[in-house]
């Protein structure tokens, strides 16, 4: 799924990023916690969070997940933007609450999610 | 034979959002060096884990990194409290992290346990009131 389709499925606006719209995205992952990210998020991922710190731009990076979602208004400082700009990775914000977000990603074909640890 | 690339960074303390920065610059590295990308993924998460460790419970430290044509060394010195009981450490879940660390994302109790998961060898030697030094090796592919 494309970064643009998640956009349009979460009606989020595009606040960093718009070049990379295009982007295949393979997987999804909700959570607030970096470290469990870290443990289980798998690569070419889209991250959803209601955390708003430049750590979750180095999560990310070291990840490679290619595009954040901030749930419920959440909004991220020109920091964590000028970080997610250098590393291209698509920062979006959504009105909506994490559980609807994952849901409506996953009913809308993004089904794959971190799943099992890997190594 | 070329000679190994070595690498050196200084983790300032209570710096949240330099922190990982130097996991960072080793993965861009590695990725110019053609390294095979689940090599670079396990080096990152393992270095940035230690990293984030190092602002979270020492006050900073430093890293030292080198990159042979058949793994990379990360050795990661810190003079911290030291770790009293490494093995409850290294069980997920187990943490000592204060409030102000768990609202930035971390002190899940997965730093250790993720460092074990993503290197090939890790090694912890720590002294109580002296400090803590980590050594993580990944191998190429």
């Amino acid at each position: 799924m494309k970064v643009s389709r998640i956009a349009e499925i979460l009606g989020a606006t595009v606040v960093s990023g718009e070049e990379l719209l295009d982007t295949e995205i393979r997987s999804a992952c909700g959570s607030d916690m970096m470290s469990d990210v870290l443990a289980y998020c798998k690569d070419q991922g889209a991250l959803l969070t209601g955390l708003v710190n430049p750590q979750v731009v180095r999560t990310a990076e070291m990840t490679d997940i290619h595009c954040i979602v901030f749930v419920r208004g959440k909004q991220p400082d020109e920091c964590l933007l000028r970080l997610a700009k250098e590393r291209s990775i698509a920062v979006l914000c959504t009105r909506l609450d994490m559980y609807r977000a994952c849901g409506l990603l996953y009913s809308g074909g993004l089904t794959e999610g971190g799943g099992s640890p890997r190594a | 034979m070329p000679e190994n690339l070595k690498l050196h960074y200084v983790v300032e303390e209570d710096d949240f959002t330099s922190a990982g920065a130097a996991s960072g610059d080793v993965k861009k590295l590695l990725r110019q060096l053609g390294a095979n990308p689940d090599v670079i993924r396990k080096v990152a998460i393992s270095m940035y884990e230690g990293e984030i460790n190092m602002v979270i419970h020492a006050n900073g430290g430093v890293i030292d990194v080198e990159i042979s044509p058949t793994r990379i060394t990360m050795v990661l010195t810190d003079h911290g409290p030291g770790i009293p009981d490494v093995e409850a450490a290294m069980q997920e879940g187990f943490s000592t992290a204060p409030d102000r660390i768990r609202s930035l994302g971390f002190g899940a109790g997965m730093g250790l346990p993720n460092m074990k998961k993503y290197a090939d060898t890790l090694k912890i030697d720590t002294v109580v009131g002296k400090g803590t030094t980590i050594t993580m090796t990944v191998n190429m592919k």
